[in-house]
Formats: structure tokens, sequence, C-alpha cells
């Protein structure tokens, strides 16, 4: 189980995503994930074996590094990516609900159902209302918290985002104080910058696409309840069947609608 | 065989779990498997290089940090979790055991086609029956394990901190030694992330225990109030083939009891019911 099954998992809920949370998903996992296992790692590989410090006493060199850096940047970053990357299976969970739930009124032959066979229903991409807009909505709110929580653990821990070349070091089994240095300190602040950089895009990406769902709500709203005032008969049943079909394609990537028929 | 392939194995069973028992599986995966694999791992990657002690006494390392990690944190979790995932086999084993009684049932029924035999390989098991007491055993058997494992945890690794320090007699070392723990901290810090997350497991084992035996209850006591629904009531049209055809059909979607009573039932012989072993 790695990053490559992570992929995958959160291909599948990328299907039911709005083009905003796509972009969100490509730059989660080129600018973030990608640059953390191809580079990122390799930069830090030695951070212990060249954290060197000025003494021979046996443990002051642990002891230090253990002061200096309570948790790596690395494993922060992976454990940020996983949180900030699992709200997304709540879609995912409730999709497959919805989706059991048609399987269900096919199954008893409900006329109401429009599919004509399984594989429809498997194949059948999920309008972002109802139900569902709540929990998409909760998913992006939990991602943002989570970016914002790592990022603030981030500036807490480690006194802004720059590594210094130099620490200063007077734990106990330290003889007074004593010079440690840090291995690639450039190096590591160019990264943590660029991470901090991309985290800070996703949460701008997060926080757009919380406005369009938002904005898409009160639209649908409004529209309905202008619709509702002036014909509440099936004579429009076709119209409006054509202008969800239209909304649907202008509005995503992909053409999804299947089962309607003119 | 590795962890991507252990995941492959439990898929499967994924399908014919409850809803809470895929949420376990989640977490199982994404919040143990996949942080041990990426994160815990590289943790514990330098603990013996980077355990010192202050001597230069030869052998004395060695056997201090012998002393003081019997078995290592990172082995420990994974035989955890490939013992706490591996009962969901059992259900696993159930399921194909069902299947293939419904294909023996087909071909003995002359319903041997490939839309058939498919659509018994794709349908969702129900989990009833003797189905159920497998699975309940497997969620007992998870939890089992997750407890004897955290008890393990706490008696190898008291209060389950990692000490920066710690203070070595043993031979060949001189008198009494200190020796350096390499990350302290970030050991402290994951394996409190991996308890808090075993102990998530076992609340969503209880919680999937406890819904198990309701449903099962609630089943029961629909059967008792409404005794004449389903198999069993047709006496006039037995050797119909339509009657013939629903009750292969009833067996395909609900699939009780064994093999014989499936070929009774079809047969035309009175039904004495749905039994509920559960309760």
């Amino acid at each position: 189980m790695d990053w490559g099954a992570l992929h995958t998992i959160l291909g599948g809920v990328n299907k039911h995503s709005t083009s905003i949370g796509k972009i969100w998903l490509t730059v989660l996992f080129i600018f973030r994930i990608m640059i953390l296992v191809v580079a990122a790692e390799k930069v830090w590989g030695d951070e212990q074996d060249d954290f060197v410090c000025n003494t021979l006493q046996p443990g002051c060199r642990n002891v230090c590094y253990d002061h200096f850096f309570p948790i790596s940047h690395i494993r922060l970053w992976a454990l940020q990516l996983i949180f900030v990357s699992t709200p997304a299976l709540l879609v995912a969970m409730h999709v497959a609900y919805r989706r059991h739930e048609k399987k269900k009124q096919f199954r008893k032959g409900d006329q109401k159902c429009e599919f004509r066979d399984m594989e429809e229903i498997r194949k059948q991409r999920f309008h972002i209302e109802g139900s569902l807009w709540w929990t998409y909505t909760s998913s992006i709110f939990c991602r943002l918290i989570f970016e914002a929580v790592f990022m603030y653990a981030f500036y807490f821990m480690y006194d802004g985002f720059r590594m210094p070349r130099l620490m200063k070091c007077s734990a106990w089994p330290c003889p007074n104080t004593v010079d440690c240095f840090v291995s690639r300190p450039t190096e590591k602040t160019v990264f943590t910058i660029f991470m901090i950089a991309v985290s800070s895009i996703c949460i701008l990406l997060n926080v757009a696409e919380l406005c369009y769902l938002l904005t898409k709500f009160f639209l649908r709203r409004s529209k309905k309840a202008g619709n509702s005032k002036q014909q509440p008969n099936h004579e429009n049943k076709e119209e409006t069947k054509q202008n969800e079909m239209n909304e649907l394609i202008s509005d995503s990537c992909q053409n999804t609608v299947i089962g309607f028929s003119s | 065989m590795n962890w991507a392939g252990l995941y492959t194995v439990l898929s499967g069973v994924n399908r014919h779990s409850t809803a809470i028992g895929r949420i376990w599986l989640s977490v199982i995966f994404i919040f143990r498997i996949m942080v041990l694999v990426v994160a815990a791992e590289s943790v514990w990657g330098d603990e013996k290089s980077a355990f010192t002690c202050n001597t230069q006494q030869p052998g004395c390392n060695s056997v201090c940090y012998d002393h003081f990690f019997p078995i290592s944190h990172i082995r420990l979790w994974a035989l955890q979790l490939i013992l706490v995932t591996t009962p969901a086999l059992l259900v696993a084993m159930h399921v194909a055991y069902q299947q293939h009684r419904e294909k023996k049932l087909l071909v003995l029924t002359g319903h041997a086609d490939a839309k058939h035999m498919e659509e018994v390989k794709k349908h969702k098991m129900r989990i009833a029956g003797s189905l159920w007491w497998t699975y309940v055993c497997s969620v007992v058997f998870r939890l089992l394990f997750e407890a004897v494992f955290m008890y393990i945890f706490y008696m190898l690794y008291p209060g389950y901190q990692m000490m920066r320090l710690v203070k070595c007699e043993a031979y060949p070392c001189p008198n009494t030694v200190d020796c350096f723990i390499s990350r302290p901290t970030e050991k402290t810090i994951f394996t409190v992330f991996m308890l808090v997350t075993s102990s998530i497991c076992i609340i969503l084992n209880m919680a999937e225990l406890v819904y198990l035996v309701v449903r099962a209850c609630a089943r029961r006591s629909e059967h008792h109030s409404n005794p004449s629904s389903g198999k069993g009531s047709f006496y006039g049209h037995k050797h119909s083939s339509e009657y013939k055809q629903n009750e292969i059909n009833q067996l395909l979607t609900e699939q009780d009891g064994s093999l014989k009573d499936m070929l009774r039932r079809n047969s035309g012989l009175q039904e004495k019911g749905d039994r509920c072993s559960a309760c």
C-alpha cells in the first residue's frame, strides 16, 4: 500500500468531482506527492546521519537532533497528504451508497428508474446536488482545515520555514553549548518553500471550489423558485429535461448523461 | 507478496462486508498500512545504527539494543496488521464455497449458461445464516488480535513513550552505561498515532458486531410475525415451470441453507420457513 494505491483509490473519486476538484487532485498528485517521492525524500534521506555536532560526547548528536527535529519534514508532509486526500473518500462512499440504492430500485423493477441495465448504473456520474452536495462541501471543508492545521504545525515547530545551517544545543549529555550543523540546509529550504507554495495553491483551489459550489447551489435554488411560480404542469417537462442536459454538458468535462430520451 | 498483494486479496472481501466493515478496511489500509509504509518505516530505519552507547566496549551496543528492543515496533505493527486483516479471508472462503454451491445448483437445474454463472460470481451475498456466523467469528477474531497486540505493546514498551536515554548494565558493558535512542520524539508521535488508529478500529469492530446482532434479531422477529411470506407457500402449482423458476430465482437472490434444502425446495416440498440461526 503506497502512494500508487492511494492514486488508484482517489482516481475513482475524480469522476464525481467538479472541474476545480479535478485540477486540485492533479496538483496534489503531481506537484506534491510526486515531488515528495522523487526529490524531497532524497534530500532528507541523510538528515540524521549527516547531522554533525562539534563534540565527541556519545549521545549528544542523537539528543540534539531529537530536540531540533521532533518530527521530520518528510513525515509531516506524508501525514498531511494522507489526511488531505482522505475526505474525498466520504464522497466516494456517498456515491457508492446512491449507486446501491439505484441498483435496488432497478432490481425491484421500479418504473421511475430511468436506466436500461446495471452497466449504466455503474457508469453513471452523479450530479452534485441534494445530500451529495452537503457531503462534497463537507469534504472540501475538512481538506481546508487539515491543510491549515498542518501549515500551522509546520510554522510552529520550525519557527518559520527556513532551515538554519547551524544550531546551538545544550541538552544533556552535551557538555555546555555545542554547535550542530544541519545537512543540505539551502536545498531543504528550497523544497520547504516549494511545498508551502503548492499547499497554498491547493488551499486557494479548495476555497474557489467552495465558492463555486455555493454559487451553483444558490443559482439552482433561485431557478427552482422561479420555475415553480410559473409552470407547475407537465407541458415544460421536455424543455426542462433539455435544459438540464445542456447544463450538464456545459458544466462538466465529461458527457455523462445517459438514459434520457428526447 | 507485499502489502499491495494483501490489498488485492482483501478488496474482494470488501464487496460482501457491511458498510462499517468497509470503513474499517479503509481505515486499516489508509491510516495504518499506508502510514506504516510511507512514514513509520523510515523513522525506525536507522534504529540500530543510530543507537549509541557511551562506551567503546565491543558488543555493548548490540547487547543493549537487543535488551531494550526485543522486537521492533515496525515488526510488531506489521504482524498485527497481517493477523488483524486475515480473519476476513474466512468470509471470503465461505462466500466462495456458497458461490460454488450455487453454480452446482444451476448446473443441476439446467441453467448453466455463461450469463447465469457470471451473475452468481458478481452478486453480493447477503450476510445471513451460516455466513452470518462466519462473519461474526471473523469480527471477534479481529477484536481479539487487536487487543492482544495492544497488550503486548504495553508490556514490552510500558507507557508507549520512547525514552531518549536508557541505562544499560548487560554484559559486556562495564558497569552502567548510558545509551541514546535515535529520534525518540518522532517515534513517540507515530506510536501514539498507531495506537489511536488501532483504538478506532476496535471501536469500529465493536460497532459492526452490535449492528450484526441487532440486524439478526430484527430479521428474526420479522420472520416470527410474518411466517407465511416467501418460500413454501406454493402448493397448488408445485410442478409448474413458473414455480420452479421462482424457486431458483429466490435461491439465487437469497441463498439460504444447505444444498439439500435447496434441492428439496426445488422439488416442491413444503418449506418450514426461513431459518435465522442467529439469536
